[in-house]
Protein backbone atom coordinates (compact mmCIF):
# COMPACT_ATOMS: atom_id res chain seq x y z
CA UNK A 1 0.00 0.00 0.00
CA UNK A 2 1.12 3.40 -1.04
CA UNK A 3 2.00 6.08 1.91
CA UNK A 4 -0.27 9.57 1.51
CA UNK A 5 3.55 11.16 0.20
CA UNK A 6 3.64 8.25 -2.86
CA UNK A 7 -0.15 8.81 -3.50
CA UNK A 8 0.01 12.69 -3.52
CA UNK A 9 3.25 12.83 -5.74
CA UNK A 10 1.75 10.06 -8.47
CA UNK A 11 -1.39 12.52 -8.87
CA UNK A 12 1.79 15.50 -9.05
CA UNK A 13 3.52 14.02 -11.87
CA UNK A 14 0.38 12.18 -13.54
CA UNK A 15 -1.60 16.00 -13.88
CA UNK A 16 0.83 18.04 -14.55
CA UNK A 17 2.56 15.65 -17.08
CA UNK A 18 6.27 15.55 -14.70
CA UNK A 19 8.53 13.27 -14.32
CA UNK A 20 8.00 11.79 -10.57
CA UNK A 21 11.32 11.94 -9.83
CA UNK A 22 10.98 16.12 -10.43
CA UNK A 23 8.03 16.06 -7.84
CA UNK A 24 10.21 16.96 -5.08
CA UNK A 25 8.41 17.53 -1.40
CA UNK A 26 9.69 21.65 -2.06
CA UNK A 27 8.14 21.81 -5.71
CA UNK A 28 6.23 24.21 -5.91
CA UNK A 29 3.79 23.97 -8.54
CA UNK A 30 3.68 26.56 -10.73
CA UNK A 31 6.88 27.59 -10.47
CA UNK A 32 9.07 24.34 -10.73
CA UNK A 33 6.62 22.33 -12.51
CA UNK A 34 5.26 24.73 -14.78
CA UNK A 35 1.55 24.53 -13.66
CA UNK A 36 -1.04 27.77 -14.79
CA UNK A 37 -3.84 28.54 -12.92
CA UNK A 38 -6.22 25.69 -14.86
CA UNK A 39 -3.58 23.22 -14.10
CA UNK A 40 -3.88 23.69 -10.00
CA UNK A 41 -7.62 23.58 -9.46
CA UNK A 42 -7.74 20.08 -11.90
CA UNK A 43 -5.04 18.98 -9.82
CA UNK A 44 -6.94 19.99 -6.80
CA UNK A 45 -10.33 18.16 -7.87
CA UNK A 46 -7.86 15.32 -8.72
CA UNK A 47 -6.43 15.11 -4.82
CA UNK A 48 -10.20 15.39 -3.89
CA UNK A 49 -10.96 12.16 -5.93
CA UNK A 50 -8.19 10.41 -5.04
CA UNK A 51 -8.46 11.26 -0.92
CA UNK A 52 -12.20 11.36 -0.93
CA UNK A 53 -12.35 15.32 0.38
CA UNK A 54 -13.45 18.04 -0.59
CA UNK A 55 -11.18 21.17 -0.15
CA UNK A 56 -12.52 24.29 -0.84
CA UNK A 57 -11.49 26.89 -2.56
CA UNK A 58 -10.06 29.08 -0.03
CA UNK A 59 -7.89 26.11 1.43
CA UNK A 60 -6.90 25.35 -1.84
CA UNK A 61 -5.53 28.43 -2.78
CA UNK A 62 -2.86 28.08 -0.34
CA UNK A 63 -1.53 24.64 -1.32
CA UNK A 64 1.01 25.95 -4.24
CA UNK A 65 3.60 22.90 -2.98
CA UNK A 66 4.10 19.18 -3.01
CA UNK A 67 4.16 19.46 0.54
CA UNK A 68 1.75 21.61 1.19
CA UNK A 69 -0.57 18.96 -0.74
CA UNK A 70 0.92 16.33 1.40
CA UNK A 71 0.58 18.17 4.83
CA UNK A 72 -3.67 19.22 3.50
CA UNK A 73 -3.77 15.86 3.08
CA UNK A 74 -2.85 14.41 6.26
CA UNK A 75 -4.67 16.78 8.10
CA UNK A 76 -7.57 16.16 6.29
CA UNK A 77 -7.77 12.34 5.44
CA UNK A 78 -11.17 11.04 5.64
CA UNK A 79 -11.23 7.56 7.62
CA UNK B 1 -5.07 45.84 -57.68
CA UNK B 2 -4.70 42.55 -58.90
CA UNK B 3 -5.49 39.86 -55.94
CA UNK B 4 -2.49 37.94 -54.66
CA UNK B 5 -2.93 34.10 -55.85
CA UNK B 6 -3.22 31.55 -53.61
CA UNK B 7 -1.64 27.64 -53.58
CA UNK B 8 -1.06 24.53 -51.65
CA UNK B 9 2.07 23.61 -50.50
CA UNK B 10 1.13 21.27 -47.53
CA UNK B 11 -1.67 18.82 -46.38
CA UNK B 12 -2.38 16.70 -43.32
CA UNK B 13 -4.65 14.31 -42.67
CA UNK B 14 -6.61 11.69 -40.27
CA UNK B 15 -9.56 9.52 -42.09
CA UNK B 16 -11.08 6.22 -41.34
CA UNK B 17 -8.53 4.97 -43.99
CA UNK B 18 -5.42 6.37 -42.49
CA UNK B 19 -3.63 8.83 -40.04
CA UNK B 20 -2.15 9.99 -43.14
CA UNK B 21 -2.86 12.28 -46.59
CA UNK B 22 -0.51 9.03 -48.16
CA UNK B 23 -2.37 5.81 -46.72
CA UNK B 24 -6.03 7.80 -47.14
CA UNK B 25 -5.03 8.21 -50.51
CA UNK B 26 -3.98 4.92 -51.36
CA UNK B 27 -7.21 3.28 -49.59
CA UNK B 28 -9.37 6.15 -51.98
CA UNK B 29 -7.40 4.93 -55.23
CA UNK B 30 -7.56 1.27 -53.93
CA UNK B 31 -11.24 1.79 -53.41
CA UNK B 32 -11.33 0.65 -49.91
CA UNK B 33 -13.99 1.33 -47.52
CA UNK B 34 -12.68 2.35 -44.01
CA UNK B 35 -16.83 2.27 -42.41
CA UNK B 36 -16.48 -0.43 -39.46
CA UNK B 37 -19.02 -1.26 -36.38
CA UNK B 38 -17.85 1.09 -33.57
CA UNK B 39 -15.82 0.19 -30.73
CA UNK B 40 -14.71 2.99 -28.74
CA UNK B 41 -18.24 2.65 -27.23
CA UNK B 42 -21.56 0.87 -26.06
CA UNK B 43 -23.67 0.89 -29.88
CA UNK B 44 -25.92 -2.04 -28.79
CA UNK B 45 -28.76 0.37 -28.30
CA UNK B 46 -27.99 2.66 -31.35
CA UNK B 47 -30.26 2.27 -34.55
CA UNK B 48 -26.86 2.64 -36.38
CA UNK B 49 -23.84 0.96 -34.81
CA UNK B 50 -21.62 1.38 -37.19
CA UNK B 51 -19.15 4.20 -38.20
CA UNK B 52 -15.52 5.44 -39.76
CA UNK B 53 -13.24 6.36 -37.10
CA UNK B 54 -10.03 6.80 -36.83
CA UNK B 55 -7.48 3.80 -35.42
CA UNK B 56 -4.61 3.31 -34.03
CA UNK B 57 -3.51 6.82 -33.52
CA UNK B 58 -0.03 7.53 -31.61
CA UNK B 59 -1.05 10.77 -30.43
CA UNK B 60 2.27 10.64 -28.60
CA UNK B 61 4.51 11.10 -31.84
CA UNK B 62 2.54 14.93 -32.01
CA UNK B 63 1.20 16.05 -29.13
CA UNK B 64 2.22 16.02 -25.20
CA UNK B 65 0.18 13.87 -23.01
CA UNK B 66 -0.08 16.89 -20.72
CA UNK B 67 -1.70 18.91 -23.87
CA UNK B 68 -3.33 16.41 -25.18
CA UNK B 69 -5.14 15.30 -21.90
CA UNK B 70 -6.96 18.88 -22.05
CA UNK B 71 -8.11 18.78 -25.24
CA UNK B 72 -11.11 16.78 -26.79
CA UNK B 73 -10.36 14.46 -29.42
CA UNK B 74 -11.78 17.06 -32.34
CA UNK B 75 -9.01 19.23 -30.93
CA UNK B 76 -6.08 16.55 -31.50
CA UNK B 77 -7.09 15.50 -34.76
CA UNK B 78 -7.16 19.15 -35.62
CA UNK B 79 -3.50 19.83 -34.45
CA UNK B 80 -2.14 16.50 -36.05
CA UNK B 81 -3.83 16.58 -39.79
CA UNK B 82 -2.13 20.30 -38.99
CA UNK B 83 1.12 19.17 -37.88
CA UNK B 84 1.39 16.96 -40.56
CA UNK B 85 0.57 19.70 -43.15
CA UNK B 86 3.04 21.37 -41.77
CA UNK B 87 5.69 19.51 -42.08
CA UNK B 88 5.29 18.73 -45.69
CA UNK B 89 5.07 22.16 -46.35
CA UNK B 90 8.75 22.91 -44.97
CA UNK B 91 7.51 25.72 -43.30
CA UNK B 92 9.62 27.63 -40.99
CA UNK B 93 7.88 29.74 -38.17
CA UNK B 94 10.66 32.52 -37.69
CA UNK B 95 9.91 36.27 -35.80
CA UNK B 96 10.07 37.81 -39.24
CA UNK B 97 7.22 35.71 -40.55
CA UNK B 98 5.20 34.37 -37.87
CA UNK B 99 2.06 37.39 -37.92
CA UNK B 100 2.11 37.03 -41.32
CA UNK B 101 1.04 33.28 -40.61
CA UNK B 102 -2.50 32.09 -39.59
CA UNK B 103 -4.88 29.37 -38.86
CA UNK B 104 -8.69 28.45 -39.94
CA UNK B 105 -9.32 25.11 -38.82
CA UNK B 106 -13.07 25.07 -37.26
CA UNK B 107 -15.38 21.72 -36.86
CA UNK B 108 -19.02 21.25 -37.18
CA UNK B 109 -20.00 20.21 -33.56
CA UNK B 110 -16.85 20.52 -31.63
CA UNK B 111 -16.22 18.87 -28.54
CA UNK B 112 -19.47 16.65 -28.28
CA UNK B 113 -16.93 13.83 -26.12
CA UNK B 114 -15.90 16.47 -23.49
CA UNK B 115 -19.56 18.00 -23.28
CA UNK B 116 -21.11 14.63 -22.67
CA UNK B 117 -18.20 13.89 -20.00
CA UNK B 118 -18.27 17.13 -17.82
CA UNK B 119 -22.33 16.52 -18.50
CA UNK B 120 -22.29 13.41 -16.77
CA UNK B 121 -20.05 15.29 -13.36
CA UNK B 122 -22.67 17.94 -13.29
CA UNK B 123 -25.39 15.84 -13.16
CA UNK B 124 -23.57 13.41 -10.76
CA UNK B 125 -21.52 15.03 -8.38
CA UNK B 126 -22.58 19.07 -9.16
CA UNK B 127 -20.93 21.88 -10.26
CA UNK B 128 -17.21 21.49 -8.77
CA UNK B 129 -16.51 18.48 -10.29
CA UNK B 130 -16.94 20.04 -13.54
CA UNK B 131 -12.92 20.70 -15.19
CA UNK B 132 -11.34 23.42 -15.46
CA UNK B 133 -10.59 22.42 -19.15
CA UNK B 134 -14.10 21.53 -20.13
CA UNK B 135 -14.33 24.75 -21.60
CA UNK B 136 -11.33 25.27 -23.33
CA UNK B 137 -11.09 21.68 -24.59
CA UNK B 138 -14.29 21.84 -25.83
CA UNK B 139 -14.89 25.22 -28.06
CA UNK B 140 -14.77 25.06 -31.48
CA UNK B 141 -11.83 27.47 -32.31
CA UNK B 142 -9.23 25.45 -30.01
CA UNK B 143 -7.53 23.88 -32.73
CA UNK B 144 -6.89 26.88 -34.02
CA UNK B 145 -5.92 28.39 -30.64
CA UNK B 146 -3.85 25.29 -29.93
CA UNK B 147 -1.56 25.41 -32.96
CA UNK B 148 -0.99 29.09 -32.84
CA UNK B 149 0.02 28.49 -29.31
CA UNK B 150 2.26 25.27 -30.33
CA UNK B 151 3.99 26.79 -33.39
CA UNK B 152 4.05 30.72 -32.50
CA UNK B 153 1.67 31.85 -35.49
CA UNK B 154 0.60 35.17 -35.15
CA UNK B 155 -1.58 35.88 -37.60
CA UNK B 156 -5.91 35.60 -38.22
CA UNK B 157 -6.63 32.93 -36.07
CA UNK B 158 -10.58 32.13 -36.06
CA UNK B 159 -12.61 29.10 -36.94
CA UNK B 160 -15.86 28.54 -39.01
CA UNK B 161 -19.00 26.38 -37.81
CA UNK B 162 -20.95 26.01 -40.89
CA UNK B 163 -22.19 22.26 -40.21
CA UNK B 164 -21.11 20.02 -43.03
CA UNK B 165 -19.16 22.67 -45.01
CA UNK B 166 -17.50 24.17 -41.99
CA UNK B 167 -14.16 22.46 -43.67
CA UNK B 168 -14.33 24.40 -47.15
CA UNK B 169 -15.51 27.39 -45.75
CA UNK B 170 -12.38 27.69 -44.00
CA UNK B 171 -10.25 26.72 -46.44
CA UNK B 172 -11.73 29.35 -49.44
CA UNK B 173 -11.75 32.23 -46.46
CA UNK B 174 -8.28 31.17 -45.28
CA UNK B 175 -7.69 31.47 -48.78
CA UNK B 176 -8.93 35.35 -48.96
CA UNK B 177 -7.23 36.33 -46.05
CA UNK B 178 -4.15 35.57 -48.30
CA UNK B 179 -5.66 36.80 -51.62
CA UNK B 180 -6.41 40.32 -49.40
CA UNK B 181 -2.89 40.51 -48.19
CA UNK B 182 -3.77 39.55 -44.75
CA UNK B 183 -1.64 37.02 -45.02
CA UNK B 184 0.98 34.83 -46.00
CA UNK B 185 0.51 31.40 -45.44
CA UNK B 186 -2.49 30.02 -43.64
CA UNK B 187 -3.48 26.87 -42.31
CA UNK B 188 -7.13 25.57 -42.38
CA UNK B 189 -9.47 22.90 -42.92
CA UNK B 190 -11.30 21.02 -40.25
CA UNK B 191 -11.32 18.36 -37.61
CA UNK B 192 -14.42 16.31 -35.76
CA UNK B 193 -15.09 13.74 -34.16
CA UNK B 194 -18.82 13.33 -33.43
CA UNK B 195 -19.14 9.41 -32.88
CA UNK B 196 -20.41 9.94 -29.08
CA UNK B 197 -23.60 9.03 -27.72
CA UNK B 198 -25.31 12.39 -28.87
CA UNK B 199 -23.76 12.40 -31.99
CA UNK B 200 -24.64 9.16 -33.21
CA UNK B 201 -27.84 9.27 -31.57
CA UNK B 202 -28.93 12.79 -32.68
CA UNK B 203 -28.38 12.15 -36.49
CA UNK B 204 -29.61 8.96 -35.46
CA UNK B 205 -32.87 11.02 -34.47
CA UNK B 206 -32.73 12.98 -37.19
CA UNK B 207 -32.95 9.53 -39.70
CA UNK B 208 -29.97 11.17 -41.11
CA UNK B 209 -27.90 8.01 -40.86
CA UNK B 210 -27.72 4.69 -42.91
CA UNK B 211 -28.87 1.87 -40.62
CA UNK B 212 -27.02 -0.87 -43.05
CA UNK B 213 -25.86 -2.51 -39.92
CA UNK B 214 -24.82 -6.17 -41.37
CA UNK B 215 -23.23 -4.43 -44.12
CA UNK B 216 -21.16 -1.19 -42.52
CA UNK B 217 -18.41 -1.45 -45.92
CA UNK B 218 -21.72 -1.21 -47.70
CA UNK B 219 -23.51 1.29 -46.32
CA UNK B 220 -21.98 4.66 -47.70
CA UNK B 221 -23.10 3.97 -51.38
CA UNK B 222 -23.78 7.76 -53.21
CA UNK B 223 -26.35 7.94 -56.03
CA UNK B 224 -27.37 3.91 -56.02
CA UNK B 225 -30.82 3.14 -55.59
CA UNK B 226 -30.66 1.32 -52.13
CA UNK B 227 -29.01 4.60 -50.58
CA UNK B 228 -30.27 5.13 -47.28
CA UNK B 229 -28.13 7.58 -45.02
CA UNK B 230 -24.97 8.78 -44.60
CA UNK B 231 -22.44 6.98 -42.18
CA UNK B 232 -20.65 9.37 -39.44
CA UNK B 233 -17.04 9.34 -39.27
CA UNK B 234 -14.25 11.32 -37.52
CA UNK B 235 -11.08 12.61 -38.50
CA UNK B 236 -9.15 16.12 -39.33
CA UNK B 237 -7.83 17.41 -42.84
CA UNK B 238 -5.53 20.68 -42.98
CA UNK B 239 -3.90 22.09 -46.02
CA UNK B 240 -1.27 24.79 -46.13
CA UNK B 241 -2.61 27.70 -48.14
CA UNK B 242 -0.08 29.79 -49.28
CA UNK B 243 0.98 33.10 -51.49
CA UNK B 244 2.14 32.40 -54.64
CA UNK B 245 5.70 34.09 -54.47
CA UNK B 246 5.50 33.46 -51.21
CA UNK B 247 5.74 29.65 -51.96
CA UNK B 248 8.71 30.05 -55.22
CA UNK B 249 10.98 32.19 -52.94
CA UNK B 250 11.18 29.78 -50.06
CA UNK B 251 11.27 26.80 -52.99
CA UNK B 252 8.52 25.08 -51.56
CA UNK B 253 6.47 21.80 -53.73
CA UNK B 254 3.42 23.45 -55.02
CA UNK B 255 0.74 20.65 -55.19
CA UNK B 256 -2.04 23.10 -56.80
CA UNK B 257 -3.58 26.35 -57.13
CA UNK B 258 -6.90 27.58 -55.37
CA UNK B 259 -8.38 29.53 -57.82
CA UNK B 260 -11.99 29.96 -56.72
CA UNK B 261 -14.63 29.95 -54.03
CA UNK B 262 -18.06 30.42 -53.76
CA UNK B 263 -20.88 30.45 -50.88
CA UNK B 264 -24.60 30.59 -51.01
CA UNK B 265 -27.68 29.75 -49.01
CA UNK B 266 -30.40 27.68 -49.85
CA UNK B 267 -33.25 29.45 -47.37
CA UNK B 268 -35.05 26.31 -48.02
CA UNK B 269 -34.87 23.63 -44.52
CA UNK B 270 -33.18 22.39 -41.71
CA UNK B 271 -31.73 19.64 -43.07
CA UNK B 272 -32.82 19.11 -46.56
CA UNK B 273 -32.20 20.49 -49.84
CA UNK B 274 -34.46 21.94 -52.51
CA UNK B 275 -35.24 18.81 -54.76
CA UNK B 276 -33.62 20.71 -57.70
CA UNK B 277 -30.66 21.56 -55.71
CA UNK B 278 -30.91 25.19 -56.48
CA UNK B 279 -28.56 26.32 -53.90
CA UNK B 280 -26.07 24.00 -54.62
CA UNK B 281 -26.25 25.43 -58.04
CA UNK B 282 -25.82 28.76 -57.02
CA UNK B 283 -22.91 27.76 -55.08
CA UNK B 284 -21.26 26.14 -57.72
CA UNK B 285 -21.92 28.93 -60.31
CA UNK B 286 -20.37 31.87 -57.89
CA UNK B 287 -17.22 29.92 -57.22
CA UNK B 288 -17.16 29.29 -61.00
CA UNK B 289 -17.39 32.91 -61.26
CA UNK B 290 -15.00 34.01 -58.69
CA UNK B 291 -12.15 31.32 -60.39
CA UNK B 292 -13.25 33.24 -63.71
CA UNK B 293 -13.60 30.01 -65.63
CA UNK B 294 -15.89 28.37 -68.46
CA UNK B 295 -17.61 25.78 -67.05
CA UNK B 296 -16.08 23.07 -69.60
CA UNK B 297 -12.69 23.76 -67.53
CA UNK B 298 -13.74 21.83 -64.87
CA UNK B 299 -13.09 18.21 -65.28
CA UNK B 300 -13.71 16.67 -61.43
CA UNK B 301 -16.26 17.19 -59.27
CA UNK B 302 -15.56 15.61 -55.59
CA UNK B 303 -19.30 15.65 -54.85
CA UNK B 304 -20.71 16.42 -51.21
CA UNK B 305 -22.47 13.46 -52.06
CA UNK B 306 -23.01 11.79 -48.70
CA UNK B 307 -25.44 8.80 -49.62
CA UNK B 308 -28.52 10.16 -48.97
CA UNK B 309 -32.07 10.09 -51.00
CA UNK B 310 -32.73 13.80 -51.14
CA UNK B 311 -29.24 15.08 -51.18
CA UNK B 312 -27.30 13.01 -53.29
CA UNK B 313 -29.94 13.48 -56.49
CA UNK B 314 -30.34 17.31 -55.92
CA UNK B 315 -26.82 17.62 -56.43
CA UNK B 316 -26.70 15.85 -59.59
CA UNK B 317 -29.86 18.13 -60.30
CA UNK B 318 -27.29 21.40 -59.54
CA UNK B 319 -24.62 20.22 -61.61
CA UNK B 320 -26.43 19.47 -64.58
CA UNK B 321 -27.95 23.11 -64.44
CA UNK B 322 -24.76 24.43 -63.78
CA UNK B 323 -22.47 22.25 -66.68
CA UNK B 324 -25.00 21.72 -69.34
CA UNK B 325 -24.24 19.17 -71.78
CA UNK B 326 -20.45 19.41 -70.25
CA UNK B 327 -22.35 17.64 -67.03
CA UNK B 328 -21.99 14.18 -68.88
CA UNK B 329 -18.43 14.96 -69.87
CA UNK B 330 -16.57 15.56 -66.56
CA UNK B 331 -16.06 12.66 -64.05
CA UNK B 332 -17.97 13.34 -60.19
CA UNK B 333 -17.28 11.34 -57.64
CA UNK B 334 -18.05 10.77 -53.94
CA UNK B 335 -15.45 9.89 -51.46
CA UNK B 336 -17.88 9.68 -48.69
CA UNK B 337 -18.32 6.33 -49.91
CA UNK B 338 -15.24 5.09 -48.41
CA UNK B 339 -14.57 7.67 -45.97
CA UNK B 340 -18.04 8.07 -44.83
CA UNK B 341 -19.15 11.53 -43.41
CA UNK B 342 -16.69 13.86 -41.36
CA UNK B 343 -19.15 16.55 -41.49
CA UNK B 344 -16.90 19.57 -40.38
CA UNK B 345 -13.79 17.84 -41.62
CA UNK B 346 -14.99 16.56 -44.50
CA UNK B 347 -14.59 19.52 -46.99
CA UNK B 348 -11.01 19.72 -45.73
CA UNK B 349 -10.02 16.05 -46.20
CA UNK B 350 -12.11 16.21 -49.63
CA UNK B 351 -10.34 19.09 -50.95
CA UNK B 352 -6.70 17.30 -50.21
CA UNK B 353 -8.01 14.87 -52.85
CA UNK B 354 -9.24 16.98 -55.17
CA UNK B 355 -5.52 18.32 -55.24
CA UNK B 356 -4.36 15.18 -55.01
CA UNK B 357 -6.45 14.38 -58.31
CA UNK B 358 -5.07 16.52 -59.82
CA UNK B 359 -1.42 15.76 -59.15
CA UNK B 360 -2.23 12.30 -59.82
CA UNK B 361 -4.08 13.38 -63.07
CA UNK B 362 -6.93 10.50 -61.60
CA UNK B 363 -10.72 10.97 -60.62
CA UNK B 364 -11.50 9.16 -57.02
CA UNK B 365 -14.06 6.77 -57.04
CA UNK B 366 -17.24 5.64 -55.76
CA UNK B 367 -17.51 2.62 -54.62
CA UNK B 368 -20.48 0.59 -53.60
CA UNK B 369 -22.19 2.17 -56.61
CA UNK B 370 -24.21 -1.27 -58.05
CA UNK B 371 -27.32 0.39 -59.12
CA UNK B 372 -27.36 3.98 -60.05
CA UNK B 373 -30.63 6.00 -58.56
CA UNK B 374 -33.26 7.50 -60.94
CA UNK B 375 -31.82 10.33 -62.46
CA UNK B 376 -28.41 9.70 -61.69
CA UNK B 377 -27.00 9.11 -64.81
CA UNK B 378 -23.57 11.38 -65.02
CA UNK B 379 -19.82 9.89 -65.14
CA UNK B 380 -20.17 9.06 -61.08
CA UNK B 381 -16.98 7.16 -61.54
CA UNK B 382 -18.69 3.87 -60.16
CA UNK B 383 -15.98 1.14 -58.18
CA UNK B 384 -12.84 2.50 -60.16
CA UNK B 385 -10.59 5.29 -60.04
CA UNK B 386 -10.30 6.47 -63.38
CA UNK B 387 -6.82 8.02 -65.09
CA UNK B 388 -7.73 11.33 -67.37
CA UNK B 389 -6.53 14.62 -68.02
CA UNK B 390 -7.50 17.01 -65.22
CA UNK B 391 -6.85 20.74 -65.06
CA UNK B 392 -9.61 22.05 -62.66
CA UNK B 393 -11.36 19.86 -60.41
CA UNK B 394 -13.94 21.12 -57.46
CA UNK B 395 -15.03 20.01 -54.40
CA UNK B 396 -18.48 20.65 -52.79
CA UNK B 397 -19.79 20.74 -49.69
CA UNK B 398 -23.66 21.47 -48.06
CA UNK B 399 -24.18 21.69 -44.60
CA UNK B 400 -27.87 21.66 -42.12
CA UNK B 401 -28.77 25.03 -42.20
CA UNK B 402 -28.55 24.84 -45.95
CA UNK B 403 -25.36 26.56 -46.32
CA UNK B 404 -22.98 25.96 -49.27
CA UNK B 405 -19.25 26.31 -50.16
CA UNK B 406 -17.30 25.28 -53.13
CA UNK B 407 -13.72 25.29 -54.03
CA UNK B 408 -11.78 24.98 -57.54
CA UNK B 409 -8.83 24.11 -57.77
CA UNK B 410 -6.40 24.20 -60.72
CA UNK B 411 -3.60 21.68 -61.79
CA UNK B 412 -0.23 23.61 -60.86
CA UNK B 413 2.75 23.07 -63.43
Amino acid sequence: MSTIEERVKKIVAEQLGVKEEEVTNAASFVEDLGADSLDTVELVMALEEEFETEIPDEDAEKITTVQEAIDYVLAHQAK
Amino acid sequence: MARRRVVVTGMGMLSPLGNNVASSWEGILAGRSGIAPIEHMDVSAFSTRFGGSVRDLAVDQYLSAKEARKQDLFIQYGLIASLQAVQQSGLEVTDANADRIGVVMGSGIGGLSNIEKNCESLSASGPRKISPFFVPGSIINMVSGFLSIQLGLKGPNYAIATACTTGTHCIGMAARNIAFDEADVMIAGGAEMATTGLGLGGFGAARALSTRNDEPTKASRPWDQDRDGFVLSDGAGALVLEELEHAKARGATIYAELIGFGMSGDAYHMTSPPENGEGAARCMASALRDAKINPEEVGYINAHGTSTPAGDIAEIGAVKSVFGSHASQLAMSSTKSMTGHLLGAAGAVEAVFSVLALRDQVAPPTINLDNPGAGCDLNLVAHTAQQRPLEVAISNSFGFGGTNGTLVFRRFV
